[in-house]
């Protein structure tokens, strides 16, 4: 099937789409985008989450057919094309240690910089809630909510790195 | 090229303790490197951390080839059966198919393992193991490739599954392994006298259940067919010169027609030690002459890789009045599985660390591991030390208990120290520093904790359950509980342990460049930011460059045993250092003057015996590159005898400690944990910001493996492969974990460095086990700790 789609801000359209694909699937195999990870494929992990209309989802639950005529977010609109281009909420990932093997990272960068656009200055309750849904083996998660503290301090506070992606939207 | 040698990091502050008195100054000074930017000691950045926060890190699930098939695995559905029949014509014929292989098809050794060569590539006549592979088809894209496996009809019979390892052993069960008994190993070690008796006795039975590496990343790679008839394959791997030697046998090439290269990793652990797809992926390839892809599901992969042993552990501790050990007598039994893994090892190290960190004049101990028809269990971070773990720290607080002592002060009453002597009879030659960590965690700060009792003052997020809203926290009882563990670094009894790295030293278009070239698998444990390290303290001339891993250079040995910063590392610090010195011999004779006192300065410059500069810039030096490829060994360890189990077995020894704060439900057995702390003695932190990733990430598997994580597995099927049902610790389950860093030295390794990767993972769930049983009172003597056992626990 044929899917027309808004991704990162292009117009695209994925053809020859498996009926039976998620999202994910096409995101990954058809739109050459495989920063969206598949860990699971059962909406456990969060590896895959993404944003559409705005919302975090997890791309493996959504049928790639229900993305039609939607707008679609993943871990490559967050940066640009420069080696040193990342967007803040990825520089404050590498700036706290918070990625290991860095499997999870996407679907967690995807869900910091979603959380952080609805609510600026999370309390670290608030930021375990939201962020529970994404697993990571690596980390123990504390390196994750040290990014999480430094991007929003870095955006309170006006210094957060110039960026294509979250910070700007 | 990217700059990866930040070094503005915004760690936490960084801890040091002062070693308490002098026996344990530091044996090696612990910081030898001043100054060089993103050297060694430093938090310099990951260079793969760029592309891994931009979704363009290469993991082996992510790869693509012009022209690719996808493969797929039959798996049997039983956990023992004899094949009756496999019928391919229907799979065959489907559109799209382009091979179903059976056992028949592999080229060359039908079995491999890394022990045992007794894993079959393919099962023919009788399947050991639910999931075991019979079959495997490689068609067009990924569902056809999948309903093609499933269109493969397999007739089994099946056959009554050996799933007790006690009743495996036991003599009346059939041999799943011809001439074994079904024991893969029994470790004896006698240590001092055998008939002994204490005043104090306490005994303990303990058990743990199966635990899972749950990686995020699945197996997955990708082999496309050589010109030459061989294979190069991507894969997700801890050790590819294992890999090549299975691999090649397996297909009846030599091994220089298999060519690995390491694709990116999503985590390890332990279970990317065995084959997964490497084997049927190359079979497939060959077989069609097309490239290949592979890539599991999360329930194949419970089924594609090895598991943590579950434990039956049996303890007897005698002690005296005062609380000195006399005797500890302990019986493990491990459950391997249908196949070897790595069992033996998995064994040997259950029986060395069986007691603990503690002095004690005699043992004895039995360590089995046995064959059954459950998932065969091999790897994990912590590789026998973490069961043992549970049983003997329960059993120290057991015993302080009945002589009314507190559970540190017994501790801290037997810590071994340096010069103490292992069950094995080893010397322990190197600081130990036992003592020093159980007075860390004990005197850690208490975090500012929810107030229990007082209901609705306090965020509910904050109590067991969570926004579960199970309670507001009537019945929640608070506990503390603490532990220690340790465990070896490297490989041991006798294995030839090495590892080896090309530096070579190059002029590049804006100077000159040092090139790091070595096959240890980078798992995301930071490695090729140390290597990287490593060689830019030892030649600061130029930017550092870590190549991708391959099958072009040397073994490194495996990215397991905590071992690859002592010894991968240490294979670059002496390649580099040779590299230093024939640049200085080239600076000799360059200038023309003598090459004694020549330095190579951390600015980069080449000073004289006075400190002045000879030159200030190497790269007329390099008209020609300096390149040295090296082996590095460690000490020489020894087998145990198989009789008493003495012998120098093991190279190093790592420890850990922590202490575990939590809070119960009483009435409705939920954990919460609130505070862990913990300390360790790490020798030399290399990259501090990774090292506390490490202490943080393992303790959160102790935390699972205390509270959630377990394999079920019924009657020898997996009843819980998913994420659905088999709980890893999310963010809610695991607490800020605090930390101090020991930087005792081991003489012995380059830069002083002890092993930092598995030791969090031992210490954490005896301690969790302990806060529970405090806030509780109830024994606990079962991991993970599930909430019956807890409500209806004694
Ligand atoms: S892959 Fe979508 S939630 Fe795990
Ligand atoms: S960094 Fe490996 S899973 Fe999160």
């Amino acid at each position: 099937m044929k899917v027309t789609l808004r991704v990162n801000g292009q117009t695209v359209e994925a053809e020859g789409v498996w009926p039976g694909a998620s999202l994910l699937t096409m995101l990954r195999d058809d739109l050459e985008l495989p920063g969206s990870k598949n860990a699971c494929e059962q909406g456990e992990c969060g590896s895959c989450s993404v944003l559409m209309d705005g919302e975090l989802v997890c791309a493996c639950l959504v049928q790639a057919g229900q993305a039609e005529g939607r707008d679609i977010r993943t871990v490559e609109g967050l940066s640009g094309e420069g080696d040193g281009d990342v967007g803040d909420v990825q520089q404050a990932f590498l700036d706290a240690g918070g990625v290991q093997c860095g499997f999870c990272t996407p679907g967690f960068i995807m869900a910091v910089d979603h959380l952080l656009s609805h609510e600026p200055a999370p309390s670290d309750e608030t930021t375990r809630e939201a962020l529970s849904g994404n697993l990571c083996r690596c980390t123990g998660y504390e390196k994750i909510l040290d990014a999480v503290r430094l991007a929003a301090e870095r955006r309170a506070d006006g210094s957060a790195v110039a960026t294509t992606g979250g910070a700007q939207r | 090229m990217t700059d990866v040698t930040s070094t503005d990091a915004t760690t936490t502050p960084w801890t040091t303790i002062p070693s308490p008195n002098q026996p344990f100054a530091p044996a090696h000074p612990a910081q030898p490197h001043r100054g060089v930017p993103g050297g060694v000691g430093t938090s310099a950045r990951r260079p793969d951390g760029i592309p891994k926060v931009k979704g363009e890190f290469a993991y082996s699930s992510d790869l693509w080839a012009e022209g690719m098939l996808h493969g797929a695995t039959v798996r049997s559905p039983h956990p023992y059966a004899r094949i009756v029949s496999i019928d391919t014509s229907v799979a065959k014929s489907m559109d799209g198919v382009r091979a179903v292989l059976v056992a028949d098809d592999v080229p060359g050794a039908k079995v491999y393992g890394m022990e045992h060569d007794d894993q079959p590539v393919l099962a023919w006549d009788v399947v050991r193991y639910h999931g075991e592979s019979v079959a495997i088809v490689a068609a067009e894209d990924p569902e056809t490739a999948r309903r093609a496996a499933d269109a493969v009809v397999v007739s089994y019979q099946e056959l009554d599954p050996i799933v007790d390892p006690e009743f495996a052993i036991s003599g009346d069960a059939p041999e799943l392994h011809e001439g074994t008994g079904n024991i893969t190993r029994h470790v004896k070690i006698r240590h001092g006298e055998q008939d002994v008796s204490a005043p104090v006795v306490v005994t303990g039975r303990y058990e743990m259940g199966m635990q899972d590496q749950a990686f995020l990343g699945p197996e997955s790679g990708m082999v496309l067919p050589g010109v030459d008839g061989g294979v190069d394959i991507f894969v997700a791997t801890q050790w590819m010169h294992v890999d090549r030697g299975q691999v090649a046998k397996c297909l009846g090439l030599p091994e220089d027609q298999v060519r690995i290269t390491l694709a990116g990793v999503g985590g390890a652990f332990g279970a990317r030690e065995d084959l997964s797809m490497q084997v049927h992926a190359s079979m497939l390839a060959l077989h069609t002459n097309r490239p290949v892809r592979m890539v599991y599901s999360r329930e194949e992969s419970f089924f594609g890789h090895v598991h943590r042993h579950p434990a039956w552990m049996e303890y007897e501790h005698g002690a005296t009045e005062e609380g000195d050990l006399v005797y500890v007598k302990v019986r493990v039994l491990l459950d391997g599985g249908a196949y070897t893994s790595s069992s033996t090892a998995v064994a040997g190290n259950a029986g060395r660390f069986s007691i603990g960190p503690y002095e004690c004049p005699n043992a004895t101990i039995d360590s089995i591991v046995a064959y059954t028809n459950n998932p065969p269990c091999g790897a994990m971070r912590g590789f026998g030390a973490v069961q043992v773990a549970l049983g003997h720290e329960a059993q120290m607080d057991k015993l302080a208990a009945k002589l009314g002592m507190d559970p540190v002060d017994l501790r801290i009453r037997n810590a071994m120290s340096q010069g103490s002597v292992m069950p094995t009879g080893q010397v322990v030659h190197n600081p130990a520093p036992v003592r020093e960590l159980l007075e860390a965690v004990r005197d850690a700060p208490h975090r500012e904790l929810p107030v229990v009792g007082e209901r609705d003052v306090i965020d509910i997020r904050q109590l067991p359950g969570g926004a579960a809203n199970s309670t507001h926290g009537e019945d929640v009882r608070r506990g503390v509980g603490y532990g220690v563990g340790f465990k070896n670094v490297g490989f041991a009894e006798g294995f030839d342990d090495y590892s080896t790295a090309r530096v070579t030293l190059s002029r590049g278009a804006e100077g000159p460049i040092v090139s790091v070239h070595h096959a240890a698998s980078e798992v995301g444990q930071g490695l090729v930011t140390i290597c990287m390290q490593i060689a830019r303290t030892e030649l600061p001339v130029g930017p550092a460059i870590v190549l991708p891993a391959d099958t072009q250079v040397g073994s490194a040995g495996s990215s397991s045993a905590s071992r690859q910063t002592y010894m991968t590392g240490g294979a670059v610090k002496q390649s580099c250092e040779l590299v230093r010195s024939e640049l200085l011999d080239r600076a000799a004779g360059h200038v023309g003057v003598a090459r004694a006192g020549l330095r190579l300065a951390d600015d980069g410059t080449i000073r004289n015996a006075a400190d002045g500069i000879l030159l200030d810039d190497v790269t007329e030096l390099l008209s020609t590159p300096i390149e040295i490829e090296r082996e590095f060994r460690h000490r020489e360890t020894f087998p145990m005898d198989p009789e008493r189990g003495q012998g120098d077995a093991d190279v190093q020894f790592a420890f850990a400690a922590h202490r575990a704060v939590v809070d119960v439900d009483a009435g409705l057995g939920i954990v919460r944990v609130l505070d862990m702390a913990t300390a360790q003695d790490v020798g030399k932190a290399m990259n501090p910001q990774q090292l506390e990733g490490q202490i943080e990430g393992g303790t959160s598997h102790g935390v699972g493996l205390a509270l959630m994580e377990e394999i079920q597995v019924v009657g020898g099927k997996v009843r819980n492969p998913s994420f659905t049902d088999y709980l890893i610790p999310t963010v809610l389950d695991m607490p800020t974990v605090q930390m101090t860093i020991m930087e005792l030295g081991d003489p012995e390794a380059p830069y002083g460095v002890r092993g930092v990767g598995e030791p969090p993972s031992i210490s954490s769930t005896p301690a969790i086990a302990a806060a529970v049983r405090d806030a509780t009172g109830v024994a606990i003597t079962r991991v993970p700790i599930r909430p019956d056992d807890i409500v209806f626990g004694a």
